[in-house]
């Protein structure tokens, strides 16, 4: 027996702005012009949703093709495809009930068999996805082997038992699960398109997405230009008339054509915030962002240094970082200062009480001149360390702040730049004492972030290792609320420090006044075009 | 000549197998690959990708199998990162834009660094010549990466007249910005070559003769002394032809014009061998081509030269 579950009972989300398509408000007129135009800043490296990889391609993604759910102004799940599910008692069986007048952009109908050819493409090693971990990360059972080789495709926990009823098991309960299908990776394809086509499926005229938008143009590292579907089965919403999203390299290039008029949206360069809010009150916006940005101590047994072994030193550190003074003074677009790991403003997370979060940063420079002196380093006995961080200028200017912080404890730190690739490489070897490092949610629910510090992740690179934490995180899985176990978690971090927490993203950009429903409050920043419009001002 | 040319194309084929082994290797030398990233790829889904395209061959496969697919189908591969595009789809979606507005630039930059250069010259120690060493120098220092913000500063922001970036299929309102970033300082050393050049030459024993036997100025200038000046500028533009029209980074990122400039650079850094191969032998066979050129031309004004 099915529990059945509608999809509007278990969203706690009030639906009080628009909840599905472009809506506007009581007051607001339309404007003439529906055009919008948007940055990216680098060239969109693939139109295909199992094999995409980037946010900016996401956003693409979100509006040439459909997923079971969508999410709405504020984050929170509204019918997509799927118009409700049913979980099975013990969790492990989801039933998609799919809308019947869903059709792909050539007129063919979305069956539940798209979406299971999609996510066996997805899993499929001859696919070879860099997302495929993304099926794992869902536990769609039989996901792990088939990725491995170990077990045929067709083995993947994914049925359609007809037309428009999907069927998924997972290999144990997952309570965010439903929150992980507006990810472009589990997207629907069309299968004769591709089979037709081959790696070439995905150019403007060839593309058959289900989405609200087809491909109009794409010419790499230039632009994208779209227009709206007249297959779409909520067509009659849609209002934008043209999209062009153009590629600008250079944030300030960006910037500056944005004041000249060619551009709807873009983002702030570092810095540069206060002075366009000061300018352009109306236009210049920092909300959150679900990215967090810390220095990963190495606490490696062969590789990390012997000082980082001791919490006393880890703890100094982080308590010797003047947050305000980084986020006021370098950073200067609205984040947050940040005394934990998971991003405050995640759905459901309850920060537990950080003792050194309330303190003043007198208080924490004493305590950390405490602790370093009970470690055995001080003044005249300084405590050397190297930070690897990747060539950014707000990275560097960040460094040097650090590296004067921690000069004042007591703490030699000796800066080392490096390209891209090699200080990714260097952490993933173990190759370093302290390195920059930031992660971003990749749904709204704390486990995306407190996943990483488990022994068994694949990112732990500082290779912190805690049974209790371990132990906290599988529980979590299972557990009817996971939350109060996240702050367990997060106290864990706390008191054990095997990073030192910076600050806290914020998406800082520059948006037209007239342009709405972009979903400035989603805190994973994912808009759908579908859903936006333009005002008469 | 003839027998000269074929001797030249017969040793540029070693030359270009021995650049792609050498940048084959250093690349493959560089640490990271193209897969390398934030959230490091579990091992299965790396190896997936690795069987895909063919990285977990020894190198010297990978490197034999490579060269083989250009000889046999002119075939350079799959982009690594750009996962729906071939290496060839890339460079010829870029290559064409940065040839046209290298090619432009080229020209400007030549027509107006050489006449500068020439009237410096000629008018040596007056106030044409200090103009002249002026602009030159101040187009020298000015690089491209300040010249293209303050361009779209003035031509976008605040006079409104040009769009700041953008390709749009190579109209000519896209074009005058990139093509006056990218020739400034080439302009700036064709104008010095030339006028340096162009002294040495007209105090020579043949234009002293030219002008004893009542030669008017102008045909002194334009018969005698213009060719043999011309030399040393010509050994300066092959390789400037070549690294104008495979593109500007600088160009390419402010402008927002597709070109390869940026493609190559991005290579470099995303790991994406193929493109960064392709790039390579592109800009390799390029510059063994035009210093071919140059030295045919060479012949060409200075009968002395003989192959």
């Amino acid at each position: 027996m099915m529990n059945k579950l509608l999809l509007t009972t278990i969203l706690s989300v009030g639906l009080a702005l628009p909840a599905v398509a472009a809506t506007p408000q009581a007051g607001e007129t339309l404007a003439e012009n529906q055009d919008y135009t948007y940055w990216l800043l680098d060239a969109i490296k693939s139109m295909d949703p199992q094999i995409n990889t980037d946010v900016e391609g996401s956003g693409i993604l979100r509006s040439l093709f459909e997923g079971l759910y969508n999410e709405d102004q504020e984050g929170g799940l509204v019918p997509g495809v799927a118009l409700d599910h049913e979980l099975s008692d013990d969790k492990t069986t989801y039933t998609f009930h799919l809308r019947d007048n869903a059709k792909w952009s050539n007129g063919d109908p979305v069956t539940a068999g798209d979406f299971v050819y999609a996510w066996k493409r997805l899993a499929d090693p001859a696919t070879a996805s860099e997302y495929a971990w993304y099926m794992e990360l869902m536990q769609v059972k039989n996901a792990a082997k088939i990725i491995a080789g170990e077990a045929p495709v067709d083995e993947l926990g994914v049925t359609a038992v007809d037309d428009h009823t999907l069927q998924v098991t997972i290999e144990a309960p997952l309570p965010y699960f439903p929150k992980m299908l507006t990810h472009a990776s589990v997207f629907p394809v069309n299968r004769k398109v591709i089979e037709a086509n081959g790696d070439k499926w995905t150019e403007a005229g060839t593309l058959v997405g289900n989405g609200a938008y087809v491909l109009k143009e794409h010419i790499l590292g230039e632009k994208v230009v779209m227009e709206p579907n007249p297959e779409y089965w909520d067509n009659e919403h849609t209002i934008l008339q043209k999209v062009t999203a153009l590629t600008i390299n250079d944030q300030d290039a960006a910037l500056t054509r944005y004041l000249a008029g060619e551009l709807d949206r873009v983002d702030i360069p570092a810095g540069r915030y206060p002075q366009m809010k000061a300018e352009y009150p109306d236009q210049a916006i920092s909300v959150p962002q679900s990215c967090s940005y810390i220095y990963m101590f190495n606490m490696d047994e062969a590789k990390g240094p012997a000082a980082l072994k001791d919490v006393r030193v880890r703890k100094a550190l982080s308590y010797a970082i003047d947050r305000d003074i980084i986020v006021n003074n370098i950073l200067q677009g609205g984040q947050a200062p940040s005394y934990n790991w998971t991003h405050a403003a995640t759905e459901g997370f309850t920060l537990p009480e950080i003792d050194y979060a309330s303190w003043t940063q007198a208080e924490r420079t004493a305590k950390a001149k405490e602790l370093l002196a009970e470690a055995g380093f001080g003044m005249d006995n300084p405590l050397n360390l190297t930070l690897n961080y990747n060539t950014s200028e707000s990275h560097k200017k960040i460094a040097i702040a650090v590296q004067q912080f921690w000069k004042g404890v007591g703490v030699n730190l000796t800066l080392n730049n490096m390209e891209w690739k090699v200080h990714t490489d260097k952490m993933q070897n173990q190759d370093f004492e302290i390195a920059r490092y930031a992660w971003c949610g990749d749904y709204n629910e704390a486990s995306t972030y407190l996943d990483l510090f488990t022994s068994y992740s694949g990112h732990n690179n500082g290779k912190f290792f805690s049974e209790e934490y371990d132990q906290l995180m599988k529980d979590s899985k299972t557990a009817a609320d996971p939350n109060p176990m996240y702050t367990e978690a997060e106290q864990i971090l706390a008191d054990e420090m095997p990073m030192a927490p910076i600050y806290q993203y914020t998406k800082v950009e520059m948006i037209k006044p007239d342009i709405k429903g972009a979903g400035l409050m989603n805190l994973m920043q994912n808009w759908y075009l579908k859903d936006m419009y333009r005002v008469a001002n | 000549m003839l027998a000269y040319i074929a001797k030249r194309l017969a040793i540029a084929v070693p030359t270009l197998l021995l650049l792609i082994i050498i940048s084959f290797l250093l690349m493959h030398a560089a640490p990271g690959g193209p897969f390398t990233q934030e959230r490091a790829l579990p091992a299965a889904v790396l190896a997936n990708l690795e069987a895909k395209y063919g990285l977990d061959q020894p190198l010297w496969r990978q490197m034999a199998t490579y060269v083989w697919g250009i000889v046999s189908d002119f075939d350079f591969g799959p982009s690594f990162i750009y996962k729906d595009r071939t290496v060839n789809e890339i460079i010829a979606q870029g290559f064409p834009v940065t040839l046209t507005y290298g090619s432009l630039s080229f020209l400007l930059a030549v027509i107006v660094g050489v006449t500068l250069g020439v009237f410096a010259a000629i008018y040596h120690n007056s106030w044409l010549d200090y103009l002249a060493v002026g602009i030159s120098i101040g187009a020298q220092v000015l690089p491209n990466f300040v010249m293209a913000p303050i361009l779209v500063l003035v031509f976008t922001l605040w006079l409104r007249w040009l769009p700041g970036g953008g390709w749009e299929g190579g109209q000519w309102q896209y074009i005058i910005m990139p093509v006056i970033a990218l020739s400034t300082s080439f302009m700036a050393s064709i104008a010095r070559i030339t006028r340096s050049s162009m002294l040495e030459v007209l105090n020579s024993n043949h234009i002293r003769t030219a002008r004893a036997k009542g030669l008017p100025e102008r045909k002194v200038i334009l018969r005698h002394a213009l060719k043999p000046a011309m030399l040393p500028v010509i050994s300066y533009l092959g390789p400037a032809f070549v690294t104008m029209i495979t593109g500007s980074v600088v160009v390419d990122i402010y402008f927002s014009t597709g070109g390869i400039g940026k493609a190559f650079v991005d290579s470099a850094l995303n790991r994406d061998y193929a493109v960064m191969m392709g790039v390579t032998i592109l800009v390799g066979a390029l510059t063994i081509l035009f210093n071919l050129v140059v030295d045919i031309l060479y012949a060409w004004i200075d009968p002395k030269i003989r192959y």
